[in-house]
């Protein structure tokens, strides 16, 4: 074989994509790094220069409404809630659609995954239709059904980050359930039946078998999942129509959407991407160390 | 004894239809929302009723779509974008996959980090500075620059997707081809690629998804309205002054209606394409 054919082939399959790459991803990264040191605004956009620093400072120091903390408390809770009931809706749902009796899977199995299919924008806009006041179907459901009073959920904050959690939640457990149920059928079957003349329980078998064997699968699409959720900019930004009520429903993206885009805050958007991005790779650099996630990939 | 486990079997089986259908009236519930909206009439768009075929119901929104709106040159602006990006990322994703499946190479590790490291990038990051790179380049208002990051945007994923995939397919297929007297590209594409179908279904689906859904670069970039994709000509009808909400749902649908087909079709590919290549060994 002829080694110098080899290498051309190994480039001819590689080099294409990492041109691309490099030219809409990591050329605009580096340019970001330089824009976060910069002083560029809207009245400087054209006369911007270096000044060091201070939009890092400023990120961490200035007096914003809401401040750079509370948002980022505030992402925390978003992603932890919407990751904890993904994976738990998604494992549950897969656990039951993997049982061997049961009739009509392929139909639930599409129903299931319908959230995923739609649209991001239109999920969002649709499910802020749902949550108006007097003629979203929610209300209606919880004021006719329920006889509970009607709750207002797009003008407090409170109310309003639950609306955009409902909503990404609803959006995002069809990933976990196919993902997870993939590894079940993986799964030999032979181990449940080992199980069963051992005369190991439902719970057993679940706890001792099913989870650690999806487990690999799982952490993963988890780290993924936290990753999308954390940086999910469409949901909040739409929902909330902005960070209403008064910039009250932010999570850090949507907060580094408002700065760059309707104000015009180039060189701290910039920064304030810096910060998230640093967080996000702390985190994902960590859990997969610690539940050795990767290792396998190489 | 045994009438017992058995009535327990088919109490737990009846369980598992009911907490199933609830989460498929759940799942579905939001999307007859959209219908309902899309068939109201003009005059009772604001209804406190609950029904899902609503009073007086009418196409006259999407008939309105076709002859009132220019809907018909965004569908085929969006499906030049969305055919184009996919053709490419499907490409793309199935050769470089497969190097880093088979070879090994000077910064293979480190090409697949970054990669993955892309995927940390919070969204809104490269906006502005890919902005002021089209700008000076004069590529604002074309469908290169959007193709060209659109096919960027899912090229990592599913990369890693094809790379995990191919994991899976065992190497001496490719050695016997070799000794049957085909060249390395051959065995590549005449054997590998076939049995990768799963990954590459979905790494089509998931190029196609990224073009067909997206807003916000798309909201930078193609300013001229000739240009406009589905979801810029979609959002126009909520950013007016009044929502026009029957134009709006009736649009919504239209645009979902593809590419829930699409997922139905592949949702079998969905399962095994997307973890079996976690799964190996």
């Amino acid at each position: 074989m002829n080694r110098l054919q080899h290498k051309f082939f190994i480039a001819f399959l590689v080099v294409p994509s990492f041109l691309i790459l490099f030219a809409v991803v990591f050329y605009p990264f580096v340019y970001n790094v330089v824009i976060s040191f910069s002083n560029m605004n809207l009245r400087h956009i054209k006369d911007w220069s270096i000044i060091g620093p201070q939009q890092y400072i400023k990120v961490f120091t200035e007096p914003t409404q809401p401040n750079f903390y509370v948002v980022f408390l505030k992402t925390i809770i978003w992603t932890v809630v919407n990751l904890t009931f993904h994976v738990v809706i998604g494992v549950f749902l897969a656990l039951l659609l993997n049982q061997r009796e049961v009739k009509g899977k392929p139909l639930f199995r599409t129903l299931l995954i319908l959230p995923w299919a739609i649209p991001q924008y239109i999920v969002a806009l649709t499910w802020r239709g749902m949550f108006n006041y007097e003629y979203g179907s929610i209300n209606l459901i919880i004021t006719k059904y329920l006889n509970l009073p009607a709750v207002e959920w797009l003008k407090s904050p409170t109310e309003a980050f639950i609306a955009c959690i409902l909503t990404n939640v609803w959006l995002g457990f069809p990933f976990m359930m196919v993902i997870a149920l993939g590894a079940l059928q993986s799964i030999p079957h032979e181990l449940y039946e080992a199980a069963d003349i051992d005369g190991a329980s439902w719970w057993h078998k679940l706890k001792n078998i099913t989870l650690p064997l999806i487990r690999p699968v799982m952490i993963p699409a988890i780290t993924l999942g936290t990753v999308w959720t954390f940086n999910n900019l469409n949901i909040v930004w739409l929902v909330s129509n902005a960070g209403e009520p008064s910039d009250q429903t932010h999570i850090l993206v949507s907060f580094v959407y408002k700065a760059a885009f309707n104000l015009y805050r180039y060189g701290y958007a910039a920064a304030l991407s810096m910060v998230i991005f640093v967080i996000l790779l702390g985190f994902s650099l960590v859990f997969m160390k610690k539940t050795k996630a990767t290792e396998a990939a190489y | 004894m045994a009438l017992n486990s058995n009535s327990k079997r088919v109490f737990r089986l009846a369980a598992t239809y009911i907490v199933l259908i609830i989460f498929c009236v759940i799942a579905v519930y939001p999307i007859l929302q959209v219908v309902t909206i899309s068939l109201r009439p003009s005059d009772r768009l604001l209804s406190t009723s609950l029904e899902i075929i609503p009073e007086n119901a009418t196409f006259d929104n999407y008939v309105k779509l076709f002859t009132d709106q220019p809907f018909l040159l965004w569908l085929w602006n969006s499906i030049l974008v969305s055919g184009v990006v996919t053709v490419t990322g499907v490409v793309l994703a199935a050769m470089t996959g497969y190097a880093f499946s088979r070879f090994h190479f000077i910064g293979k590790k480190f090409g697949l980090l970054s990669l993955l490291t892309t995927q940390m990038f919070p969204a809104t990051m490269l906006l502005l500075p890919l902005y002021i790179m089209l700008i000076k380049l004069g590529l604002i208002n074309t469908y290169f620059g959007v193709i060209i990051i659109y096919s960027a945007t899912a090229l990592p994923f599913t990369i890693w997707t094809m790379k995990g995939y191919y994991d899976t397919i065992p190497t001496s297929l490719e050695e016997a081809a070799r000794i049957d007297g085909c060249n390395q590209f051959q065995a590549f594409y005449k054997i590998i690629l076939p049995l990768a179908a799963p990954a590459l279904v979905i790494t089509a689906l998931f190029s196609f998804m990224t073009a067909w859904a997206e807003y916000l670069v798309a909201a930078q970039i193609l300013q001229d309205s000739k240009l406009w994709t589905l979801p810029l000509g979609l959002k126009s009808f909520e950013s007016n002054m009044s929502t026009e909400w029957g134009l709006y749902g009736a649009s919504s649908i239209i645009v979902t209606i593809p590419v829930v087909i699409l997922f139905l079709a592949l949702s079998k590919y969905l399962v095994s394409g997307l973890t079996l290549g976690s799964v190996k060994g």
